[in-house]
């Protein structure tokens, strides 16, 4: 459905995607997972066909964004980072004159709202205005928008960042649907725990590459150990600690509010640490998850 | 820093397969205008219809009692009313054609984002363009149109055919000045740069394009700068095919210099946004 090879996008000096390799299959979730400005919001525009590809080469459904923009264009969708709905519209109106957008008859865009606004469930703001919507409605009417004209392809660049927890659940389900009805979907985030629910296959992206690749199980596994030892001390003795400790597990990271020691058994960790007659403040054993891996690939953490 | 970069094309000069026919681009957005101009239309009425309504009132009929003026210093008008009317309503047409492409472009770049969201469709920047001006150039005729029939039993003009193309000049001083504004407003960043756009452009056009009096009252220096406007090119063609008094080579001059500004505007307008859009 889309390839990149050497792919770059460059804005005056600043090179924001500095030659990256992808290939998403049809009918899977891909995710671009990374920090803010890693670059996948400038690659998610290149791949809209809206941002022209600085170099490197750039097939979309087949097409070249270069040559085909407006045929790429008609069949994906796009949901934006930032709310585009236009406010001056009701909520049925914003699905339906953005179906004219894409040439569908007067009747079949009607049809298509309708269904969308029940997709959404939102169909009794039908006649609202935008405005008066809640983050969560404005989001989904946004993804309802961007679905007006069937596309094979969804790209959702941030889909639920600001939301709250009960929101982003409902907007997962919806999206999940849409793999189920086999949307191909192309997923950026900053959260670990939408890629790993929602990504078959994604590529971790750092500072304009990609530093590694392949299904969340699989980059835990290569990147991770199976388990987490979170261990908190009082502040300012982490730095200090973590020499006291790093033969406990494979790997010991130093983070400002707490230790975090990787080893496949993470209980066995917590009694080495307490026999050695350290008292930490707060204790947990977790699964990796990709977070670790990012923490691990860049030596940074997601939020930084 | 980039090793090798290929060359951009502005979105005025690409075009891509799949392109849309700047019929079809329109169409598409027609359905967005119509249901904008159904929810603006009202506000509209007051601000295009009263306003110049009241400056004919005031100037026209109440200031204009006053001048008892020789036709000959008067552009070859019967009466001050006579005389302002053309000149007015050109420069109306200026106004709602700025109006209407500076803070509304603004807020489809910045506010509501709108033409990021167009744009993630087959539309194109140009088709934005064309779609925009198109409803504003709508505005400006509807509005000239009917104040041009409100004034028509106050015996202002002097044929019925001179109204109809000093309409359409109207139009053009409309279209000519809705893309020069639209590439302005494109290329702004803060909101600011309206103030100065309105201050020392839309106002000193007004007052000095001889929509009140004749340039040739500026004295000759300032007269040659107020030939130079393009508000003036459009007031001296609406003025005489509403008084019949028209000279055809002026006139042509006067069509030519707005036929030109309304073709640059247009690349100016379609550039600025492209390069505004591209992030």
């Amino acid at each position: 459905m889309i390839s990149a090879r050497g792919l770059r996008k460059s804005f005056g000096d600043f090179e924001a995607v500095k030659g990256i390799d992808v290939d998403v299959r049809k009918g899977e979730a891909f995710g671009f997972l990374g920090p803010n400005g890693a670059g996948k919001s400038s690659t998610m525009r290149m791949i809209a066909s809206v941002s022209p590809v600085t170099s490197g080469e750039l097939r979309i459904l087949g097409m070249d964004p270069a040559t085909d923009g407006p045929a790429i264009r008609g069949r994906l969708g796009v949901c934006p980072q930032e709310d585009t709905l236009d406010n001056e519209l009701n909520v049925f109106d914003n699905l339906y004159i953005y179906g004219r957008y894409f040439g569908i008859d007067r009747a079949t865009c009607r049809d298509r709202a309708h269904e969308l606004l029940e997709f959404a469930q939102i169909t009794e703001k039908a006649k609202a205005k935008v405005e008066d919507l809640s983050g969560g409605m404005k989001r989904r009417l946004t993804i309802a928008r961007s679905l007006i004209n069937n596309p094979e392809v969804l790209l959702l660049d941030e889909p639920t960042t600001g939301l709250d927890p009960q929101a982003r659940h409902v907007l997962w389900d919806q999206l999940f649907r849409l793999k189920q009805a086999g949307v191909t979907l192309v997923i950026t985030t900053h959260y670990m725990d939408e890629a790993e629910q929602l990504c078959d296959r994604l590529v971790v992206m750092d500072k304009g590459l990609i530093a590694a690749e392949g299904s969340p199980r699989e980059l835990i596994d290569a990147h991770s150990t199976r388990e987490v030892a979170e261990l908190r001390f009082g502040v300012g003795e982490h730095e200090a600690l973590a020499e006291k400790i790093e033969d406990l597990g494979e790997r010991v990271e130093v983070l400002p509010d707490r230790l975090l020691v990787y080893s496949d058994h993470g209980e066995e960790v917590l009694a080495a640490v307490l026999d050695r007659g350290l008292q930490p403040i707060a204790t947990l054993v977790r699964r990796s998850t990709l977070e670790d891996v990012f923490l691990r690939l860049t030596g940074r953490s997601l939020a930084d | 820093m980039a090793t090798d970069t290929t060359p951009r094309t502005s979105g005025a000069a690409r075009r891509p397969t799949g392109t849309l026919s700047a019929r079809e681009g329109m169409a598409r957005q027609y359905d967005y205008w119509l249901t904008v101009y159904k929810r603006t239309w009202r506000g509209g009425v007051v601000s295009s219809f009263a306003t110049p309504l009241f400056y004919v009132v005031a100037m026209g009929v109440l200031l204009g009692g006053f001048i008892d003026a020789d036709p000959a210093t008067l552009e070859g008008a019967t009466s001050y009313l006579a005389f302002v009317v053309p000149g007015l309503v050109a420069s109306h047409a200026m106004t709602i054609a700025v109006s209407e492409s500076t803070y509304p472009v603004m807020g489809a770049i910045k506010w509501h984002k709108t033409f990021f969201a167009q744009l993630a469709t087959p539309l194109a920047v140009r088709d934005l363009v064309n779609a925009f001006v198109g409803f504003v150039v709508f505005r400006v005729a509807s509005a000239c149109a009917v104040f041009m029939l409100v004034l028509a039993p106050f015996g202002v003009f002097e044929s019925w055919w001179g109204p109809v193309l000093a309409w359409v000049s109207q139009v053009l001083v409309g279209t000519a000045f809705a893309l020069l504004a639209f590439g302005y407003s494109a290329r702004l960043r803060s909101e600011e740069g309206f103030g100065v756009l309105f201050r020392l452009g839309v106002l000193p056009l007004t007052l000095f394009s001889g929509a009140f009096f004749p340039i040739t009252n500026l004295g000759p220096v300032l007269e040659w700068v107020a030939r130079l406007t393009p508000l003036w090119h459009g007031v001296s063609l609406s003025r005489m095919f509403c008084l019949d008094t028209v000279d055809w080579s002026l006139a042509a001059v006067n069509l030519t210099v707005l036929v030109v500004l309304s073709v640059l505007g247009w690349f100016w307008a379609v550039s600025g946004l492209d390069k505004r859009l591209e992030v």
